[in-house]
């Protein structure tokens, strides 16, 4: 557990990461010049794989040899995509999956 | 047009803003009351969502912190994490750089709370040419900042007076960051990005472990994403 004072760092810091990339752009281009194809580049490539990152972040430790094997965020994910692919609704999505998250390791995979 | 007064000029493009932003209303409510409820129920007072949600405006980091928070003492990755997780800011940034330098010293605050639903809107929206620019998008900006601090604040607050199990709640973020990434890969032609991010995670998350892996993984997906720029944008010319 973390010290009150290591916690407001780490919050602090990420404040300032965010900051940074929020104003960074406008410190180092100008608009009167045309922004460098690689930076432009990996702004439109860069989206797509950091939500994958994020993705496998979220379930860095789900393990697949132990407990559920990681049956109940399979179930659920496949739930999210069903209710997102049919009825394109993020918050529905989004909901639908984390009750039936709730429901599996509540009432299934008992740990 | 003349005797306008400067508060009729704000009034108006607050209520040309307020329609735009009413979805970002009822996500924001939701998520930034399910963002509170689980820095609740992670043992966090309702001061930590309330301010984060002030600060750092930026709704996925602020549920990745949650797991920092948790996590042992480390800087470096904090900084890392979010100059990544949040990389795509730089982005909308450069698609506003003369919109938002219009706006004059209301600019700072427009670029503080760039989040992805403020820029979509101010991006997107077709400001009538009665209405002022700038005060739309700082209304825009500051309606979102409003609804997801107060969304998080009431969470964080009320947290703890919900009595139903709240285990496994926290799998509302995996489930956020699944249909952002469904949205991407829907939205995109070619899938080499998505496939990068979620195999180079994958398997460094193998390589390194959950500890380690963000890190060299961010690594390699900007150097797999740099090796493979010819073929991906061919790709993307040739459809």
């Amino acid at each position: 557990m973390m010290t009150l004072a290591q916690q407001i760092i780490t919050i602090v810091i990420v404040v300032l990461g965010t900051m940074l990339t929020r104003f960074l752009p406008f410190m180092i281009f100008h608009s009167d010049k045309p922004t460098p194809k690689y930076v432009q580049y990996l702004g439109k490539v860069l989206p797509s794989a950091m939500f994958g990152l994020l993705v496998i972040y979220c379930l860095k430790d789900v393990s697949i040899v132990s407990g559920s094997h990681g049956l109940p965020e399979l179930i659920a994910i496949a739930v999210v995509m069903l209710l997102h692919l049919f009825k394109h609704q993020m918050l529905l999505s989004i909901a639908g999956g984390t009750v039936c998250y709730m429901l599996l390791i509540q009432f299934v995979f008992i740990a | 047009m003349k005797d306008k007064t400067a508060k009729q000029i704000k009034i108006k493009a607050l209520k040309c803003a307020f329609p735009y932003t009413i979805p970002i209303l009822a996500g924001f409510w939701f998520l930034g009351l399910t963002y509170g409820i689980y820095m609740n129920v992670s043992g966090f007072s309702f001061w930590y969502p309330m301010l984060m949600s002030l600060t750092i405006f930026a709704g996925s980091m602020e549920f990745v912190t949650v797991n920092l928070l948790l996590g042992s003492f480390n800087p470096l990755q904090a900084l890392l994490l979010t100059l990544m997780v949040n990389a795509r800011h730089i982005f909308y940034g450069i698609s506003m750089l003369d919109r938002y330098r219009m706006a004059g010293r209301k600019r700072f605050y427009l670029i503080f709370g760039m989040c992805d639903e403020s820029f979509s809107i101010n991006c997107s929206a077709k400001i009538p040419h009665d209405v002022d620019r700038g005060w739309f998008m700082f209304f825009v900006t500051l309606l979102n900042h409003f609804y997801w601090f107060f969304g998080a604040t009431l969470g964080g607050i009320f947290g703890s007076l919900i009595h139903f199990n709240t285990k496994g709640l926290e799998f509302v973020m995996t489930a956020m960051f699944v249909v952002i990434f469904l949205n991407q890969w829907q939205s995109e032609k070619h899938h080499e990005s998505s496939l990068i991010g979620i195999g180079a995670s994958v398997l460094c998350l193998f390589a390194f472990g959950s500890e380690n892996f963000i890190i060299p993984a961010m690594l390699a997906i900007v150097a797999l994403l740099t090796v493979l720029r010819k073929p991906i944008e061919n790709g993307g010319e040739a459809s």
